[in-house]
């Protein structure tokens, strides 16, 4: 069994240094732009801060991987194409791309810089995947949070040498990657488009008769009591009614936590393992990696996997495992 | 501008995106080859693989009503593709040669690359490159993301080749995913879902806790609550260099919609009337054109 990577999330200079110091193999990134799907405020880095990052990941021996993976602006391409171009002349070991186009110009302008397949592009079998090995050279495929352990397996059999990679920690999509446009409908910004999903500059708590409401954009997407504390409205984590009763109809507001079946993701031959979390803060970072470094290293080992609780840092204190186990679906 | 001189504008009716019983789905489709004013028809399951047994044995008669009718006739693919049984459903929808093939997923750009085919609107085409390479590769009329503003748009049709196509009609598909909204409403596996998804023909009215209407499911996919309505819209389009309008079926008498967007782009009725028809013919409908005017989706400006 090979010893997977684990990709840790940097929404800062601080997260990315604990990141590195708690085990991480390599950390990913973004511009403090629209050319990243975690466009936030107050997060992510400038060029300079990325060059002092990939310096200080080089000397411990981590790699730097640069998500550059919303879907450029027609006929605005040029924000787009300087994320690629800064990347590679700062010497990041990737970049990540969902973009048909950008890929094109990456692989064209950079021949040398390795191309990794973002989540977003949702590429959720060989001749997908194939389509982007082909065509753009991609090295790794970051798979869509829609395939069951079984069929990941399978496709690494089918796609080798293209590695993957795969979230095991951290919040979930519930839709494909990339193919979503729930936020755009209420709010006008979409992950594709603008690097955002139910953003914070359109979430609103409005006091009912009963307590709080939270709402994203014109849309209740849930509502709390007054002992309650108010979750964030993320869209496919809110409460609706249909078929007449009200439900959490895409997903309770919950976290991926995959560290119970890590030994069944190891088996199946996945290159690295992706903690979700660019706009978390250092404390969060350094927990989950080294709960995961703690957890791999045991599978490798032969050992007993550690009882190890990340419930404190889960979204809502609740876990599950995705799509990786069918009955999620 | 004038429309004299200007391309001819064609209407596609897209595919169902609904579970409807197979008989009412040929029914539906005769019907469009008899007597409605399109000059492009979508048909196949792009939603869920589970459903396609359904249709499969009624496929050739529905093709060969449309052709005779004069109907160019466009096979539409699954949206997302996951186990070996959709990969080999997608081989073998590629392997038709005798109808334009629609990508919804790039895996069948994979396949149909080198040969002519059609992109749906459930790839994402947000750029001039992206619009180039699949042009390259031998896309020949791609329908439009439906979250692109109107100076999106207006920036791919300046640089298009291939006949582009915009949604004007009907509920916007927004998401897809691995799990099954329907079967999960009813408590049941995704694998016996029983096909509670058909009890939804025009999609599941998803409603916020105080009761407003926000979304629609349809078994993995999820769209608009509301109508896309761009009959307003049309002529700006036209001055873009738009000249392909897509009306995605509802359970509404698709027939006389397509009549009404036909008339409104022969300008033989105005925008007013147009509106008009099309709230008599969808009476319980709501509608949208935010996207079009850069605002939220759901939205609906009124214009001049």
């Amino acid at each position: 069994m090979n010893r997977p990577e684990l990709i840790c999330p940097a929404g800062t200079p601080a997260a990315l240094k604990s990141a590195v110091d708690a085990g991480a193999d390599a950390v990913y990134l973004g511009f403090r732009d629209e050319t990243n799907a975690r466009n936030f405020p107050g997060l992510n880095f400038n060029r300079k801060e990325l060059e002092t990052g990939i310096g200080y990941a080089h000397t411990h021996g981590a790699k730097v991987l640069v998500a550059i993976n919303t879907f450029p602006r027609a006929g605005e391409a040029a924000l787009w194409h300087a994320a690629v171009d800064d990347a590679a002349r700062l010497d990041a070991d990737a970049v990540i791309l969902a973009d048909i186009g950008l890929l094109d110009y990456a692989a064209r302008k950079h021949p040398d810089l390795r191309l990794h397949l973002s989540v977003q592009a949702a590429a959720s079998n060989p001749l997908a995947i194939g389509f982007y090995a082909e065509r753009f050279g991609i090295k790794r495929v970051v798979l869509p949070r829609v395939l069951t352990i079984a069929e990941i397996a399978a496709l690494n059999a089918r796609i080798a040498p293209v590695e993957t990679e795969v979230f095991v920690f951290g919040g979930l999509c519930v839709m494909a990657e990339g193919r979503c446009a729930l936020s755009s409908y209420a709010t006008g910004q979409s992950p594709n488009m603008n690097g955002v999903c139910s953003p914070a500059s359109h979430v609103r708590y409005i006091e009912t008769a009963n307590g709080t409401a939270s709402k994203l954009g014109a849309f209740t997407v849930n509502e709390f009591g007054r002992d309650e504390p108010a979750g964030y409205p993320t869209l496919c984590k809110g409460r609706f009614i249909a078929a007449g009763k009200p439900s959490y109809l895409f997903e309770e507001p919950t976290s991926l936590n995959t560290i119970h079946i890590l030994p069944e993701l190891m088996e199946a031959g996945v290159t690295a393992f992706k903690i979700e979390g660019r706009q978390r803060g250092r404390a969060y970072v350094a927990a989950v990696v080294q709960a995961f470094r703690e957890g791999i290293d045991a599978v490798l080992a032969g050992r007993p996997l550690p009882d190890i609780d990340l419930a404190h840092i889960t979204e809502g204190g609740k876990e599950t495992t995705g799509a990786y186990e069918k009955s999620w679906r | 501008m004038s429309s004299i001189g200007m391309m001819p504008a064609k209407l596609t009716l897209g595919p169902v995106l609904f579970h409807w019983q197979p008989e009412a789905w040929r029914d539906f489709c005769f019907r469009i080859a008899d007597e409605a004013d399109v000059n492009i028809v979508c048909i196949g399951e792009v939603v869920c693989s589970q459903r396609l047994p359904f249709l499969t044995p009624l496929i050739p008669d529905v093709v060969a009503r449309l052709k005779a009718a004069g109907k160019e006739v466009v096979l539409s693919s699954l949206a997302l593709i996951m186990s070996e049984r959709e990969l080999d459903d997608a081989t073998a929808l590629a392997a038709n040669a005798t109808c334009l093939i629609e990508a919804n997923d790039v895996t069948l750009v994979a396949l149909l690359a080198g040969r002519s085919f059609a992109v749906g609107p459930l790839v994402n085409v947000y750029n001039d490159a992206t619009l180039a390479s699949l042009e390259a590769l031998g896309a020949t009329r791609i329908c439009l993301p439906a979250e692109l503003p109107e100076a999106r748009i207006a920036a791919l049709a300046a640089s298009a080749r291939a006949d582009l196509e915009v949604q004007v009609f009907g509920r916007l598909p927004l998401a897809i995913s691995a799990r099954c909204y329907a079967a999960r409403t009813r408590n049941l596996a995704k694998d016996g879902c029983r096909f509670v998804c058909g009890e939804h023909p025009d999609g599941m009215a998803v409603e916020t806790l105080d009761e407003v209407p926000f979304l629609a499911t349809n078994g993995t996919q999820t769209l608009s609550y509301r109508y896309a309505d761009l009959l307003a819209e049309l002529p700006r389009l036209r001055a873009l260099g738009i000249h392909g309008f897509r009306l995605s079926p509802q359970q509404v008498d698709m027939v006389a919609v397509a009549g009404v967007f036909r008339a409104a782009l022969d300008n033989s009725i105005d925008v007013a009337e147009a509106d008009h028809q099309l709230r008599e013919l969808c009476p319980n409908a709501e509608f949208a054109n935010g996207y079009f005017h850069g605002q939220p989706g759901h939205a609906f400006i009124e214009i001049d």
